[in-house]
């Protein structure tokens, strides 16, 4: 027996006796992980350091800062999140107890990426953990320092058995594939999504799959561009672009074009000074691989910034390039790295065309300081979330599910929604043995009476919006009828007009309490017949 | 027959019923006395030329893989303008489902006779009622739904604006099954709409007449863009890129079909039948549960996904209670219940045949047992002295057979329960509120109902799926919205105060790390945390 079938098996074992199952023990777990991250936090900073030459204060403030905010979130609103959740009752449920109750699904296989090792890993096992999984922890064999720390310290902290670290490589991850799980998170790219899905289909799980693609970022000329583009560099050039939430290319306007890439080049120099090769806070690409497949993305594109490469150490500099097109070669797939092109559209119009034509991406960013705008970029295209006017921000923000769609994705997760994909919402009729006469109407032999019975108790959702128009079409002819009576009166008699006005107005007055719409109709009706 | 001459649906509907009366077959089908083919319905409005009716009135079931590409293809691109995403565009369509059941009830309770021998009032009340319950309770609530929800902002998005904006999928595909024909594509497809998709439906190719109906029908009610409805050929469609697959039915070919979608990398909903089990304690009134098992069991002759499947009795209670189910039979459907008008017939020769060997090779008959294979007919049937190792006990059965196992306490029913795959649903019987405590904590199932069956499967404020091998995803009522839309979260930043975000930029320094530190400490005490970044 393999390596991965042992592990599945123990944890499997290991969940059936229900030891994971009690929100004490759920909360244990959580708080040895929240103590694993701040004990261990020089261990995760030296590994990360060596995967991906970020620097210690850069690996704490993306990686464990939200991580340690998640599981916080958790230890605080578990009981809250677990507990039975009621549900509206009908007629024939009205003295049962109907609610949803989560429940732990089984073993999750949690697959980790390599371009945040701690966070995109942890992220799901934090939630894992609060929905009462046991969990398979495969980080990514690219980044092999941090997959050896995890391997080695976090048994220390969590249960052996049921979190195990599975470490290996592409092999490996095939053998776990193989086994029966009851959910699997995947992150990483479409390719390796669609194959672990695959998988998964085999055995009936369900899968949730944080993918990429490419994230447009769209800049309008209504906005402060300098903000704008200090923003943008942010959340481009930080982990060296090998962010999946990154703006991958920017969609602007052919006259602002040259001002974003001043402006984008001013914050470069500021960030990462005047030579980023030497400066400890900028990264380095993962390995050999994806530095030539980056290399040969920048052919055929003009150069606005940057440029600058050393295959030694896999280093490219923060790279703008200008005067791209949907064909060039950069637009043919996730970049993945400090490559930023600038596509030039006419307007919004144009961008969305833009953006509908492609998959859809994990997130949409817009720049402007016009509202309607960013409503009409919200209605008019389809992304996994949209941002407005900041970069990366919206993975921190607890309450909003993160997660993509279509091409980026499915699925979701993030503080309760993490927790309702890791848990089966179970859904609950609790009902007594009494009140059998009640039930008499659905047992054969079935009569036209007994079917008449039913329809009136089954069918209790009326049309409201139906029954409202009818209702107000009942009353305003009521209404009309008794109008046109009283300006039956006012026609026969002309010189007391004055008496009419005033049955109108009593009319009015009374009609006040009923739907504003009916009002008006009857308040022109009567302005009408004053008028006759 | 020729084309619609009227536009009114009804009028032409009727015509259409009169041709099919008067005419002995050849006018319907084939070739007439010119020698000239003459087209049914279905197939003109495919565009085919010749109709591939295969034998005399036998309706023309077969859409073809091209057929299928033009058709989504046409769905997408009148998804991508736009037209779905009004409110009104889906209200309007939601009524015209309400109204297609109300105007033709009489139709649709007419080829659910033909296809399952289904009662009227089974056919109108646990298929053409619970669609309308679900469309209104959609048209009541979508505006609510479609709203954006603001989620709870923390101290750094106090200035922005956090909400999640529902959005459709795109095109879906529904997959319904042959149990509950109507209601398996029609539910499904009242949350496709709601959530302002587009759909192509499949209905099972076993229920000849309801599918022709759904094929000829919808495309008078509701929008002739956005709604098809194809005639078998779901293997190879699935194949196709949709943005969601929606499929009721049994393992292998969910199985199928989800491998299928991963391909494509499109998300499936997958409500799958499995064997759900019916605990029955010593401790409860067997009279009245006798009849809801028995009401539960062998309603449709037993074609549900959601009915129990057998019966795990305390050794006590056992003989009472299959003397009690005895009486309920005797009292549901006479003392034969062929002759029962309220009793249906199994689908198709294939279910009834495997039905029948399962029924034979298994424990010991106490009620029941005869099969007539003209009718499709097999009686209400229970089984005593069954094992685990029973072939009944090791597939899937669809038919209107009930084993009854005996256990000794509820330890063993629930170990019982979970030495098999999860069900879709689990039921237990019992007038002690421990007892059910117990059998709802340590089993897992996709929905549990305790002292009643099916009804938990009804209600639209309930969702509604399996977990494990009963499938994966949910649906009813809002959870069916949820389910074929995105909730595409949005964080709307406004561009002032640019001073506080300044922390998160590089060079990172040690200063502004600790200040962040503590800023993020701060707002955990104040519950939710900070998010300077």
């Amino acid at each position: 027996m393999s390596r991965e079938q042992l592990a599945v098996q123990r944890a499997r074992k290991s969940f059936q006796t229900g030891k994971s199952k009690p929100l004490e023990y759920r909360i244990h777990q959580l708080k040895s992980l929240l103590r694993f991250i701040t004990e261990r936090r020089r261990d995760i900073a030296d590994a990360v350091k060596k995967d991906l030459g970020k620097s210690a204060n850069g690996t704490e403030l993306f990686e464990t800062l939200g991580l340690e905010g998640e599981i916080k979130l958790a230890i605080e609103k578990l009981a809250e999140w677990a507990a039975p959740r009621p549900v509206e009752k009908n007629l024939l449920t009205i003295t049962d107890e109907v609610y949803v109750q989560p429940e732990p699904l089984g073993v999750v296989l949690i697959i980790g990426a390599w371009n945040y090792p701690w966070s995109v890993t942890l992220q799901p096992l934090v939630a894992a953990i609060a929905a009462g999984n046991a969990a398979i922890i495969k980080p990514s064999e690219v980044s092999s320092n941090s997959s050896k720390v995890m391997e080695e310290l976090l048994p220390q902290y969590l249960d052996k058995d049921l979190f195990p670290v599975v470490t290996g490589g592409v092999s490996e991850t095939q053998e776990l594939l193989k086994q029966k799980f009851d959910h699997v998170f995947y992150t990483g790219s479409s390719t390796v999504g669609r194959i672990v899905m695959e998988a998964a289909a085999r055995h009936l799980t369900p899968v949730t799959l944080e993918l990429g693609g490419k994230s447009p970022c769209y800049i309008d000329k209504n906005c402060d561009i300098s903000m704008a583009c200090r923003r943008i560099t942010w959340g481009k050039f930080v982990n060296c672009g090998q962010t999946c939430i990154a703006p991958d290319f920017v969609l602007c306007e052919p006259s602002i074009q040259s001002r974003v890439v001043e402006e984008i080049k001013k914050c470069i120099k500021e960030f990462y000074t005047e030579n980023p090769e030497t400066f400890e806070d900028y990264g380095r690409i993962i390995n050999q691989h994806h530095f030539k497949r980056l290399m040969g993305l920048m052919e055929g594109s003009t150069v606005a910034v940057g440029g600058g490469s050393d295959e030694s150490q896999c280093y490219i500099a923060p790279t703008v390039l200008q005067d791209v097109t949907g064909e060039s070669k950069v637009m043919k797939e996730e970049i993945f790295g400090p490559l930023l092109p600038i596509i030039t559209v006419s307007g919004v119009d144009e961008a969305i065309q833009f953006i509908n034509e492609r998959e859809k991406p994990l997130v949409l960013y817009v720049f402007s300081n016009d509202n309607k705008l960013i409503k009409r970029v919200i209605a008019e295209t389809s992304s996994g979330a949209l941002l407005a006017n900041d970069c990366l921000v919206h993975f921190t923000v607890s309450a909003l599910p993160f997660g993509g769609v279509g091409n980026s994705g499915m699925g979701c997760y993030h503080g309760l929604h993490g927790f309702n994909q890791l848990s089966h919402l179970r859904s609950c009729l609790i009902k007594q043995l009494n009140m059998e006469a009640f039930n008499n109407m659905r047992y054969p032999p079935h009569t036209d009476k007994k079917l008449g019975w039913a329809r009136f108790f089954l069918l209790k959702q009326l049309n409201v919006g139906r029954l409202r128009r009818m209702a107000l079409l009942a009353a305003l002819a009521g209404l009309a009828a008794f109008v046109v009576q009283d300006s039956r009166i006012s026609w026969r008699c002309w010189d007391e007009r004055k008496i009419a006005n005033d049955t109108g107005r009593s009319v009015w007055v009374e009609v006040c309490t009923e739907d504003r719409k009916a009002r008006q109709s009857c308040f022109c009706i009567w302005r009408n017949i004053q008028q006759l | 027959m020729s084309s619609p001459q009227s536009p009114s649906p009804h009028r032409w509907f009727n015509a259409l019923r009169r041709t099919e009366r008067s005419s002995s077959g050849e006018l319907l089908i084939g070739i007439n006395m010119s020698g000239k083919t003459r087209v049914c319905y279905s197939c003109q409005r495919n565009g085919r030329l010749t109709c591939r009716r295969t034998r005399l009135g036998e309706p023309c079931l077969k859409t073809y893989p091209l057929e299928c590409e033009g058709l989504l293809r046409r769905a997408r691109v009148t998804f991508q303008a736009g037209h779905t995403l009004k409110e009104s565009f889906r209200v309007a369509q939601l009524e015209a489902v309400v109204r297609m059941l109300e105007e033709h009830e009489c139709d649709f309770v007419d080829a659910l006779g033909k296809d399952l021998h289904k009662p009227r009032f089974e056919a109108v009340v646990s298929e053409l009622i619970l669609v309308k319950n679900e469309a209104l309770y959609a048209i009541n609530n979508l505006k609510k739904w479609m709203q954006p929800q603001h989620v709870e902002r923390n101290l750094s998005t106090t200035l922005d604006e956090c909400l999640m904006v529902s959005e459709p999928l795109g095109v879906v595909f529904i997959v319904g099954t042959w149990c509950s024909p109507v209601e398996t594509c029609l539910v499904p497809l009242v949350g496709a709409i709601a959530a302002g998709n587009c759909a192509i439906i499949s209905p099972s190719e076993c229920t000849a007449h309801t599918a022709e109906l759904l094929h000829r029908l919808i495309p008078f009610y509701l929008d002739n863009e956005c709604f098809h409805v194809i005639l078998a050929g779901t293997r190879e469609v699935v194949e196709l890129k949709f943005d969601h697959v929606f499929f009721t039915g049994n393992r292998s070919e969910g199985t199928r079909i989800a491998q299928a979608a991963a391909r494509t990398l499109t998300p499936v909903t997958l409500i799958l039948g499995g064997k759900n089990p019916c605990y029955v304690d010593q401790d409860c009134d067997i009279a009245t549960t006798a009849q809801r098992i028995a009401w539960a069991r062998f309603h449709n002759a037993g074609q549900s996904l959601v009915a129990p499947f057998y019966i795990l009795c305390h050794t006590t209670v056992t003989a009472r209670l299959v003397q009690a189910l005895k009486c309920c039979l005797m009292q549901f459907y006479g003392s034969d219940p062929r002759e029962s008008s309220s009793y249906g017939r199994m689908v198709n020769l294939d279910i009834f045949n495997r039905t029948k060997d399962m029924l034979w090779k298994s424990g010991k008959v106490a009620v029941g047992g005869q099969v007539i294979e003209a009718e499709k007919y097999i009686a209400p049937t229970i089984l005593t002295e069954v094992t685990e190792s029973n072939p009944i006990m090791q597939q899937d059965i669809f038919g209107p057979v009930l084993p009854v196992l005996t256990v000794n306490n509820v330890d063993e029913a629930i170990a019982f329960i979970n030495k098999q795959e999860k069900p879709l649903c689990v039921y237990a019987y019992s007038s002690n509120n421990k007892v059910i405590t117990r059998l709802m904590s340590e089993t897992s199932s996709g929905s549990f109902c305790s002292n009643d069956s099916i009804l938990q499967s009804l209600m639209v404020a309930l969702p509604f799926g399996g977990v494990g091998a009963s499938g994966m995803g949910s649906y009813h009522g809002r959870y069916s919205f949820d389910t074929f839309s995105h909730r595409k979260s949005c964080l709307l930043r406004s561009t002032r105060f640019e001073c506080v975000t300044y922390l998160r930029y590089p060079p990172y320094e040690d200063h502004n790390l600790s200040l962040m530190t503590w800023a993020s400490t701060l707002s955990q005490k104040s519950q939710g945390w900070c998010h300077i970044l």
